[in-house]
């Protein structure tokens, strides 16, 4: 049902489009005022949300990360899973976002039977999830380094060559670009992954259903764009160029309503980007147990919260506090009265 | 307010908008984009097919006379939409008129950003040389 709310929601996205930039002729709206609010929305709402995290303190290091930690100098310590300095953790960061090694060790509960019959449960190592999340997150960047050649005059070298290799295969006109077939994989995966797991459909809401159908469906019309509608690119660069350089001219009537709806659900997701999971973008940047180091036995953190009014309190004041009745109770006491008087 | 590890947070907020705000910063201080004036061919006035349908589907016609001519049956003659034969011929047909590559098909493919393979094969005409 939350799959069924989310498309109706996406579905709803592409009828506003379609109408409103076809049939009310709102095509200045939908190409200048829609892209340019929701690209604002997302950078100062982007920017505003990591400085709310950055306010709120680490009461603590948290330490229980997988691997060896730095220990007596015979015990060889895993440098990368808990790292006590600071470029080990840059190398945990670095390998964490570049390569999702957290996904990596996805594991999956299994039921078994030992030979007599018996019940097992069983942890198995679990790649799908890591790999497809990989080919999702790459092809996504792909795709958008390679839209700057719609941002950008004259186009840099680099996006040129960006171009080139994903579309070396050179399969069908205009030139299928590997990374379109290999995000529908991987975004049709992470959707499939929810709906057919029964555990996974359990625990996912709206907003996880949402940001992969609008993902999925921004893919599908940037591809009607590219190969069934045939667009005018050419007008297309026009506008965008338009929105980058904020010089807004008349929209050429040439441009395909598809191109309305494309952007139309690319304002929608960066729009909704700062308020929602996808922050994980900015997220995983903070996350206590990959970027702090272990290094609680050679630092001492003071927790933020601690009241400076409350001083420490040691064993001896507290005797020396309660010494008679503790001495009445017959408690043992580091000092008796007689001792201590 | 308080920061709790300011400079790494600020410092990473700076990049995102560096590599975000950039294609602002590229395009900043220059003349507004218009699309490429195109070297228009002088004796002849219409394309084989209407403007609007060689604007957007050129390649795919191309490609599909190259299919026809070469993997097909050999069919060599397309009929326009107004009953009118051409030859299926990049050199001949096309470049009979659109004589300069360089005044004419780079225009567009190098603001879009494009490289066709036509030239993977054919010989290349006088105009990519310049």
């Amino acid at each position: 049902m939350k799959a069924i709310y989310s498309l109706i929601l996406v579905l709803a996205l592409v009828v506003i489009a379609t109408l409103g930039a076809g049939a009310a002729k709102m095509q200045t709206i939908f190409a200048y005022c829609v892209p340019g609010t929701a690209f604002a929305i997302f950078v100062i709402g982007f920017v505003a949300k990591v400085i709310g995290w950055a306010k709120r303190p680490v009461p603590f290091r948290i330490p229980t990360t997988g691997g060896q930690q730095q220990s007596l100098d015979w015990i060889v310590q895993n440098k990368w899973d808990n790292p006590s300095t600071g470029p080990q953790t840059a190398m945990r960061m670095l390998l964490e976002v570049l390569t999702f090694r957290s996904l990596f060790r996805n594991t999956k509960v299994l039921l078994k039977h030992d030979d007599g019959k018996n019940p097992i449960v069983a942890y198995v190592s679990a790649k799908w999830l890591w790999l497809f999340a990989l080919l999702f997150h790459y092809s996504f960047l792909v795709i958008v380094v390679r839209h700057m050649r719609l941002f950008l005059q004259p186009v840099p070298q680099f996006i040129v060559a960006v171009e080139f290799v994903d579309s070396v295969l050179q399969i069908y006109t205009p030139i299928v670009y590997q990374t379109n077939l290999l995000i529908l994989a991987g975004a049709g995966f992470l959707l499939a992954r929810r709906l057919l797991d029964a555990k996974l459909r359990y625990i996912s809401l709206v907003n996880d259903y949402f940001p992969l159908i609008l993902i999925l469906s921004i893919a599908l019309s940037g591809m009607y764009m590219r190969y069934i509608a045939k667009v005018d690119v050419m007008a297309i660069k026009d506008v965008v160029m338009g929105l980058t350089t904020f010089k807004f001219k008349a929209v050429p009537a040439s441009i395909d309503v598809s191109f309305f709806v494309h952007i139309s659900l690319v304002s929608t997701l960066l729009a909704y980007f700062p308020f929602s999971k996808l922050m994980h973008f900015g997220g995983v940047f903070l996350s206590p147990t990959r970027n702090l180091p272990n290094d609680t036995r050679m630092h001492h953190h003071e927790n933020p919260w601690n009241n400076p009014d409350i001083k420490p309190h040691s064993y001896e004041a507290y005797e020396d506090e309660f010494r008679e009745p503790m001495f009445e109770a017959g408690l043992p006491l580091e000092k008796t009265p007689e001792e201590a008087a | 307010m308080k920061l709790y590890n300011g400079g790494k947070i600020i410092t990473g907020l700076v990049i995102f908008l560096g590599i975000f705000l950039a294609p602002l910063a590229y395009n900043a201080g220059k003349a507004a984009y218009t699309q490429p004036k195109l070297k228009m061919p002088e004796n002849e006035k219409e394309c084989i097919e209407s403007k609007e349908f060689m604007r957007t589907k050129h390649m795919q016609l191309l490609d599909q006379w190259r299919d026809w001519a070469l993997r097909g049956e050999g069919q060599r003659f397309y009929v326009n939409s107004k009953g009118k034969q051409f030859e299926m011929s990049l050199q001949k047909t096309c470049m009979k008129c659109h004589t300069n590559k360089a005044e004419f098909c780079d225009k567009c493919h190098n603001d879009a950003s494009v490289t066709p393979y036509c030239w993977d094969c054919h010989i290349q005409p006088e105009g990519l040389k310049k």
